[in-house]
């Protein structure tokens, strides 16, 4: 219940504050559209060609920065005096993060109809069912959800709100770029080529084509499912310990 | 809604711990906070009596704050106990969180909501329904006047109506106990007097409080009982009465006019007061204990035919005591 309260006082704050809302919509489109029609033409011979690489490519990548919103944010919480106030409660104090964490979710559902959205109205039209859709969304949502737990660590750990800003404008920089979410892998040279193959993004982005591409589940998707389970196994417990501490 | 019911069962406990006399609202014993190695709370005890205003008094960096941290559960100490109307913080954390409420230092109210949405999100955190919450949100805002700029974002309130918010935000479940890290810091002269009245009403109804300060007006204004903190000691205890007597009482100077008859002035105050009578020229001072022993003395200069001039009594202040008392941090 207090969970439910705090999910609802990070919307609040969102309401309130809709830059928060930048990194889940205006980020998908604005990447859609500069790189659909400035890449499309150099690297799939078209926009509409380029568009069923492109769309998985940017949902990962608008789910990598919608989550890794959530470090900066719990670290701003607790450098404001209003920490303070909900660890003087009568209630379980894991419930901020708690919150905090189940809030993410509904951004990252904004995300993945934002990205999606976009990438329709500029002529993506999948073959598969619609079913097959909500497959991928969720698969994203929970890849977004997994890497919050990682991020909210960060933001446990880290001094400033600033330094886990940057660490992860770089991290989401550095894994949607040195993986296939824009690019085929084939183009790339060597070293990129071993880096990408390194990169779990690069299994996600694959996964989501497969199941976009084929209408069926996928040994790949099989294994980012889970990866994400594993995430959020390994991360949960060493995060609520990080906020224990704090 | 459980909560709720569970709150209510509280505060009952809490009153009758009350109506018992036995239970103190607070019971501090050898609290010690070292941060590395430099020991900012260092073996602090003292205790509260249901309805008193208890005051910390003490310069920048005395430890106010971490010893209101410790006292509120916000941080774990490395020595000591604490207890809470009789229930332990550690073991009994949870219970003795539910009956007090915290106004910190710094503003602990959400920057990126309302008024009215704050004081909604608190009350439902702790534990009202969504009904009760909300008229308990419109009476409190109407209690402290924030009404007419209740759903405005807080970043357009003034340091006053975010001070009033945050005590009005731990008033929600209507605390036995408050504690409040130097409310009135910061404030106008006119919102600080308003924060007074609000604080004298708390303990009219009932509450008690305990407040941090760096003002020595205010702790003699609000507190019945101080502690005067430095270097994260306890240096001295005591009624703000008893403080200032410390300090050496009820200064009386005066003047007598004739060259002749200082001689006889000085013999006849030695007489009447057990300290010593300071000598400047024709000047005379002594220091009082009681603001009594003026008639007498000023009786027998009359009847001795010693006129006198420039009489002054003054009062010790809590600044006496301050400057006495503490060095500071720097
Ligand atoms: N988290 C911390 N880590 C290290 N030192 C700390 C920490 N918190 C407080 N201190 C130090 O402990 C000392 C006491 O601080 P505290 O905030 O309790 O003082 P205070 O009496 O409330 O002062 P003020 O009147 O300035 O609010 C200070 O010297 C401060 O620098
Ligand atoms: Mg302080």
């Amino acid at each position: 219940m207090n969970t439910a309260t705090m999910a609802y006082r990070n919307l609040l704050k969102t309401v309130h504050n809709p830059d928060q809302f930048m990194d889940v919509i205006v980020q998908p489109v604005m990447f859609m559209l500069m790189f659909g029609y400035l890449f499309g033409g150099a690297i799939a011979g078209g926009v509409h060609a380029y568009l069923p690489t492109i769309v998985p490519g940017i949902l990962i990548q608008t789910m990598l920065s919608a989550s890794s919103g959530s470090g900066s944010q719990i670290r701003e919480d607790l450098d404001s005096g209003v920490f303070d106030r909900f660890k003087s409660l009568p209630m379980a104090h894991i419930a901020p993060l708690a919150g905090q964490l189940f809030g993410d979710i509904l951004r990252l559902i904004i995300a993945t109809i934002t990205s999606l959205t976009t990438g329709y109205l500029m002529g993506w039209r999948p073959t598969v069912g619609f079913g097959w859709i909500i497959v991928i969304g969720l698969l994203a949502i929970l890849t977004g959800w997994a890497l919050s737990w990682l991020f909210a660590l960060v933001g446990l750990l880290a001094k400033s709100a600033g330094a886990v800003q940057s660490f992860s404008l770089i991290t989401m920089l550095v894994l949607s770029f040195m993986s296939n979410a824009f690019v085929p892998l084939k183009s790339l040279t060597k070293p990129l080529q071993v880096i990408a193959h390194l990169n779990p993004v690069t299994y996600v982005i694959t996964a989501i084509r497969q199941i976009l591409a084929t209408g069926s589940w996928t040994h790949e998707a099989l294994l980012v499912l889970g990866f994400d389970i594993l995430i959020v196994a390994i991360f949960a417990p060493l995060t609520v310990w990080a906020y224990d501490r704090n | 809604m459980i909560y709720f019911v569970q709150g209510d069962l509280i505060k009952n406990k809490a009153q009758e711990g009350i109506a018992m006399t036995t239970v103190k609202a607070i019971e501090v014993s050898h609290l010690t906070k070292k941060f590395g190695n430099k020991t900012v709370v260092d073996d602090i005890s003292f205790e509260v009596q249901p309805g008193e205003v208890f005051g910390l008094l003490g310069p920048n960096g005395a430890g106010k704050t971490t010893t209101l941290r410790m006292i509120t559960t916000l941080l774990k100490a490395d020595a000591g106990q604490v207890k809470i109307f009789g229930h332990d913080t550690v073991k009994e954390g949870r219970l003795a969180r539910s009956m007090f409420g915290l106004t910190g230092q710094y503003a602990s109210v959400d920057e990126g909501l309302s008024a009215r949405q704050n004081l909604m999100i608190f009350a439902r955190l702790n534990g009202l329904s969504r009904q009760a919450a909300k008229q308990r949100t419109t009476e409190l805002l109407t209690e402290f006047s924030l009404e007419h700029s209740a759903d405005k974002a807080l970043k357009n309130f003034s340091g006053g109506m975010r001070r009033r918010l945050d005590l009005a935000v731990s008033l929600i479940t209507r605390p036995a106990l408050i504690f409040l890290d130097e409310p009135t810091t910061g404030l106008d002269p006119r919102t600080r007097t308003q924060m007074w009245t609000t604080i004298r009403q708390l303990v009219q109804q009932g509450s008690t409080v305990v407040l941090t300060t760096q003002y020595l007006d205010e702790a003699d204004a609000l507190a019945d009982r101080l502690a005067v903190i430095d270097h994260g000691k306890v240096v001295k205890m005591g009624t703000p009465a008893e403080l200032k007597q410390q300090v050496g009482g009820t200064k009386l100077a005066f003047t007598v006019n004739e060259q002749t008859e200082v001689a006889a002035a000085v013999k006849l105050l030695a007489a009447q007061v057990s300290g010593a009578v300071q000598q400047t020229g024709q000047q005379l001072r002594v220091s009082l204990k009681q603001l009594a022993q003026l008639t007498p003395i000023l009786t027998a200069l009359t009847q001795a035919k010693i006129t006198i001039s420039q009489l002054s009594v003054q009062e010790p202040s809590l600044d006496d005591v301050f400057m006495a008392l503490t060095v500071g941090k720097n």
